[in-house]
């Protein structure tokens, strides 16, 4: 047990050092697909950081009666309660903004990034560093996501947040908002951080 | 210590056992069931409550048409809408379909039937309108779905729904691949067969079903007013 990070470690490098888009890859589907504007990637962001937080407390909490072959199934389980929550819970209040996102909530099932956390953390250490670690990586998630967000919608449709703020002289690069603007702007973000990374190492 | 070794196989036994070693999974899922069934219970009459002004919404530009429906906002008139249920016995199986019904100034204009089916995902729940006398579609709106992203969600969008506008009634609508080249032929969405496929059969059973009910209704209050 002493060789696993602490709560605070857990907690600051879910932020950067261990982003779960930039540094780890993974969650990849909703960073590309529902990027196309800010309310979008909060509200995503959202989702994924109380699924993460229930999800890695409810593991951390049971982590001594997992049984090793079983405990893929107990952590899907857990995460499929807590997403249907989620999916509800903006059906009910943020419906619009839950059929925007329409399949992207359900499938924060598949999203690696809940079940890796619940592997790598939840799993073996308490449910306070569990928290911690689960905050971390949901900071992580959303800073990245919003960031390619801003980046998409402040050169697609010259505004952030529904908010124009570019003059109107701006030509609004529609390609930013559709697909192709997802990859673009990862594949530059991805490079620079790595760039980043690489600079301060040497 | 004989009977501590014993005791200890009979652990061992009973530890192995693959029920025992299952109840974590059993007792979550019945515990996660109860809590989704109480969320459920909590939230189903919210959401219901805005799917029903969504619909309430979109019952002006279902009936009228776009343009209309806008025009009508603009001048802030509205249609008199009601809704009723109406209740269709299927092969000795009771189906009740919502059915709005939509009238400007007293006179009847349309029609907007509330349908739910099967989709490729999961449910899809369609809002199609109807001209007064059944005979076309004027409308149709995807009130909820869960279909693949980039494939089967394009159902959504109102150029591939736009083909419903105007379609006849008078027999079932038929999916087609490759361009409609007819009235009443509808092109499917590329890669997303199954989704065109089940909401073009969700209109038919529903036009079938609700035929006769919805004349008699008509023709109920035609000779009242």
């Amino acid at each position: 047990m002493a060789d696993q990070p602490t709560a605070t470690e857990r907690f600051i490098n879910g932020i950067l050092p261990e982003n779960p888009v930039y540094r780890q890859l993974l969650g990849l589907c909703p960073t590309l697909a529902v990027t196309n504007g800010l309310n979008a990637a909060v509200t995503m962001a959202a989702a994924v950081g109380f699924v993460l937080l229930c999800a890695n407390v409810i593991t951390s909490l049971i982590r001594n009666l997992l049984k090793p072959h079983l405990r893929i199934v107990v952590f899907t389980l857990t995460i499929a309660t807590f997403v249907t929550i989620a999916d509800r819970l903006l059906a009910a209040y943020l419906y619009q903004m839950s059929k925007t996102l329409g399949p992207y909530i359900p499938l924060i099932i598949v999203n690696c990034i809940i079940i890796c956390r619940c592997e790598v953390c939840a799993s073996k250490q308490s449910p306070f560093t569990a928290a911690a670690d689960a905050v971390g990586q949901s900071l992580g998630f959303g800073l990245a996501l919003c960031s390619i967000a801003a980046i998409r919608e402040i050169l697609g449709t010259g505004a952030l947040f529904g908010i124009r703020l570019l003059p109107a002289v701006w030509p609004d690069w529609v390609i930013m908002v559709l697909p192709p603007g997802a990859f673009l702007t990862f594949g530059l973000l991805l490079g620079l951080v790595n760039w980043l990374a690489d600079t301060r190492k040497a | 210590m004989n009977s501590d070794i014993e005791k200890k196989t009979f652990a061992e036994k009973l530890k192995t056992s693959s029920l025992v070693q299952a109840w974590l999974v059993l007792l979550l899922a019945v515990s996660f069931g109860i809590s989704l069934a109480g969320v459920q219970l909590a939230l189903g009459p919210i959401i219901e409550t805005n799917k029903i002004n969504e619909t309430l919404e979109k019952v002006p530009e279902l009936v009228l048409g776009k343009d209309l429906a806008e025009k009508m906002a603009a001048q802030n008139q509205s249609l008199e809408v009601a809704n009723h249920r109406v209740a269709v016995d299927k092969a000795g199986q009771a189906k009740t379909y919502s059915v709005y019904e939509a009238r400007y100034a007293g006179e009847l204009r349309g029609w907007v039937v509330k349908i739910k089916g099967q989709g490729y995902a999961d449910a899809i729940e369609l809002l199609v309108g109807l001209s007064p006398d059944l005979k076309s579609l004027t409308g149709l709106f995807v009130l909820d779905q869960k279909e693949t992203p980039g494939l089967g969600n394009k159902i959504v969008t109102a150029d591939w729904r736009g083909q419903f506008i105007g379609a006849p009634t008078s027999s079932a609508l038929v999916v087609v691949k490759g361009g409609a080249a007819q009235p009443g032929e509808i092109d499917a969405v590329t890669g997303a067969t199954i989704s065109s496929n089940s909401v073009t059969a969700m209109i038919n059973t529903a036009i079938g079903d609700l035929r006769s009910p919805l004349t008699e209704m008509k023709k109920g209050k035609d000779n009242n007013g």
